[in-house]
């Protein structure tokens, strides 16, 4: 039987595996990218929740409390990010959930992008990201707050 | 000679160990007569304008006339898109496009929850009759064809464009264009559903049997592949799923006692035309090929109208990049030039600002203009199918339906193509091409110039085009002057009788247009209706 070592460069953080909840805000109808970055987690070896389409800010928090995530991956090309992801963010605080990282991904306009930082989200990816690229930033995120809470 | 031929040591070198189309069909170095030893067959090939139509749909295709250029445009306010299809149809287009926003699309009012933030941003905001007279106003209907991308509330839209007709005068057999109307394709990409399969392929049927009626010049389904594309889905899946589902329509059809002649001259297609030049050309000759075979031989279709398959083409919206924006103009050059040499019957091309925001005016002109050099400058209207006879396009249409009808079957074994959505097939297919896809771009196996290859250090930012959010309040005092203006006696009676016939199975569509012409709001007429027949929920497959 094949056993796998527990790789020292890999330290079995607090909490576990990292979990992220994959979620569409608002009506929007295109999850070709949300539905890539889920499985791009996944094999990233994530636990991975997505929530499908047509979800409102309340209904993503309450997600996450429920899933207990580490992460909240936003995908929107809808054009109404600047509406619904300051109130993503203010749910998850309302939830309590202060120290999930926010990712977004989409089309949204470069001007438009500090006032998504400021309003809680860690960063933005626009059309073109590797998957790779985001993976390995969202990794780096929850470590580091999980350092950072330890 | 002989030595020296032999001290070349094997095959010529080439650039890669294997050479493949973007759906992964692999290409030979060079093709000849021994691949294609039927294609001169009148089976396989015929004339232009004979069956199966393999080589064109009209015996003169563009010498005859040109496609029909059809922009797809619509954003804010009726009294903005109203502005923008002026200013396209001054520009020299020649048919209507009507984009939706996403409530319009979900069949929600302007006001509902849901939909702040999204007014208008993506599509025209349609709340009543009110807002279709102004999104026509100063457009004779009776002397534009106008296609209206909308299929989850596609009845309740199409009753107040008939009601728009009406108040112009127009009587509704004159009346020519196209509602998309295509139910199946969004439970397995499009993702704008708003009733569970079963009660929407009867509205469909609703539809046909009303227009046959009344409206019969209208398309009344226009069966798409595009979005199937967009979502991921191979050429071969796109071309696949969407006949697939035509045949579905046309089952449902002959199912509610309707003859097949009197429905299937009124069905349309739609499909994508992305970067892999003669295989998108293979899949629309493909195409053509086996519509007219099935039509007439497993449905017994008897009018040559109901063996054409008449489609629309757009150029790939999901293949341009936010990445040096400007060359997105040579990717849809090409696309559209495969959709010509294809035998499209109409073409939208897209706009290079697209991967950004909606189009700009300046953008969607050079779109336009892109049209207009092929159709007017090429040469390459002058004959029919040019490439007809091509060993390697005529080996590749084989191909392509080859692994059509190899779906097909499988489909079959699923139980058919509802039964198929119900079980997440179509979905995961889709869902697994795309990931792949990223997965070859991201290994640089595919090649997207300017994201993967040829990238700049400095990307400079073009100028968009963007929606304020005052277009919601405007839009959502006009829906609330208009309800409270409105006779709403007649919207309850009106809304009372659509209640009635959608649980009595009675057409829908006569009561549906009463409801519009008593200004009862799309809101209210969708909600009527996921009374009697509840919500589709999406499956979250990935």
């Amino acid at each position: 039987m094949e056993s796998r070592p527990v790789m020292a460069s890999q330290p079995p953080a607090a909490g576990g595996r990292i979990r992220v909840l994959v979620a569409k805000p608002g009506m929007d109808r295109h999850d070709r990218g949300a539905k890539v970055i889920a499985r791009a987690y996944r094999d990233a070896g994530m636990e991975v929740i997505y929530t499908g389409l047509h979800q409102s800010p309340a209904q993503i928090a309450r997600a996450a409390l429920e899933e207990d995530v580490d992460v909240v991956a936003l995908s929107i090309l809808s054009g109404a990010h600047n509406t619904l992801i300051p109130r993503v963010c203010q749910a998850l605080r309302e939830a309590g959930l202060d120290d999930v990282v926010v990712l977004v991904g989409g089309v949204i306009p470069a001007e438009d992008v500090p006032g998504l930082l400021e309003a809680g989200v860690a960063r933005v990816f626009g059309p073109g990201s590797s998957t790779e690229e985001i993976v390995a930033f969202t990794r780096e995120q929850v470590l580091r707050r999980r350092g950072e809470r330890a | 000679m002989a030595t020296e031929s032999a001290g070349r040591a094997g095959p010529a070198r080439e650039r890669r160990p294997r050479f493949q189309t973007l759906s992964g069909i692999e290409v030979k170095r060079c093709y000849g007569p021994e691949d294609v030893p039927d294609a001169g067959s009148d089976r396989r090939l015929g004339r232009p304008g004979e069956w199966p139509y393999t080589r064109g749909i009209h015996e003169t295709m563009y010498r005859g006339r040109l496609w029909t250029m059809r922009q797809f445009a619509g954003f804010g306010t009726a009294e903005q898109t109203n502005r923008r299809f002026k200013y396209l149809l001054k520009e020299g287009q020649t048919g209507l496009s009507v984009a939706f926003d996403f409530p319009t699309l979900l069949g929600y009012d302007s006001d509902h929850p849901m939909s702040d933030g999204e007014v208008g941003k993506l599509g025209v905001a349609i709340d009543t009759l009110a807002d279709m007279e102004i999104l026509f106003d100063g457009i004779p209907l009776d002397q534009v064809s106008t296609s209206m991308t909308i299929n989850g509330p596609a009845a309740m839209i199409f009753a107040m464009y008939l009601a728009a007709a009406e108040k112009q005068g127009v009587s509704l057999d004159r009346l020519r264009g196209t509602i998309q109307n295509d139910i199946l394709k969004e439970y397995i990409a499009q993702n704008t559903y708003i009733f569970p399969p079963r009660p929407s392929m009867r509205i469909i049927t609703d539809i046909f049997a009303f227009c046959a009626d009344h409206v019969p010049q209208w398309n009344t389904v226009s069966i798409s592949g595009y979005h199937i594309r967009e979502a991921g889905a191979t050429a071969v899946q796109e071309l696949a799923f969407t006949l697939a589902n035509g045949f579905e329509y046309v089952r449902a059809g002959i199912e509610a006692g309707l003859d097949v002649d009197r429905f299937a001259p009124r069905l349309s297609f739609f499909f994508n035309v992305h970067n892999d030049f003669f295989e998108e050309i293979a899949k629309l000759r493909a195409a053509r090929r086996i519509w007219a075979t099935d039509m007439r031989e497993k449905f017994g279709a008897k009018d040559p109208r109901s063996w054409k398959m008449r489609f629309h083409c757009q150029t790939a919206g999901c293949t341009l990049t936010a990445q040096q924006p400007e060359i997105n103009i040579v990717r849809v050059t090409l696309q559209a030039l495969a959709a010509v040499l294809g035998g499209t019957q109409s073409l939208h091309t897209n706009s290079f600002d697209e991967a950004l925001a909606l189009p700009t005016e300046k953008a969607v002109r050079i779109a336009l203009r892109t049209q207009q050099i092929i159709a007017e400058e090429s040469g390459v209207t002058h004959t029919v199918d040019p490439l007809g006879g091509s060993y390697y396009v005529e080996w590749l249409t084989d191909e392509m339906e080859r692994r059509a009808r190899e779906y097909f079957r499988r489909i079959d074994e699923l139980g058919g193509v509802i039964p198929a959505i119900e079980a997440g097939f179509f979905q995961k297919e889709i869902a697994d091409a795309s990931y792949r896809y990223q997965q070859q771009v991201e290994s640089g196996e595919v090649t997207v110039v300017g994201v993967n290859r040829y990238v700049l250090e400095e990307e400079e930012q073009p100028e968009i085009l963007r929606v304020p959010d005052e277009v919601q309040q405007r839009q959502v005092q006009r829906l609330r002057d208009i309800r409270r203006t409105r006779d709403n006696r007649r919207v309850r009676q009106a809304l009372r009788d659509l209640r009635a016939a959608a649980r009595s199975g009675e057409n829908l569509m006569p009561r549906l247009l009463e409801c519009a012409r008593a200004y009862a709001t799309l809101g209210e007429m969708c909600d009527t209706l996921r009374e009697v027949f509840g919500e589709y929920r999406d499956r979250a497959i990935f």
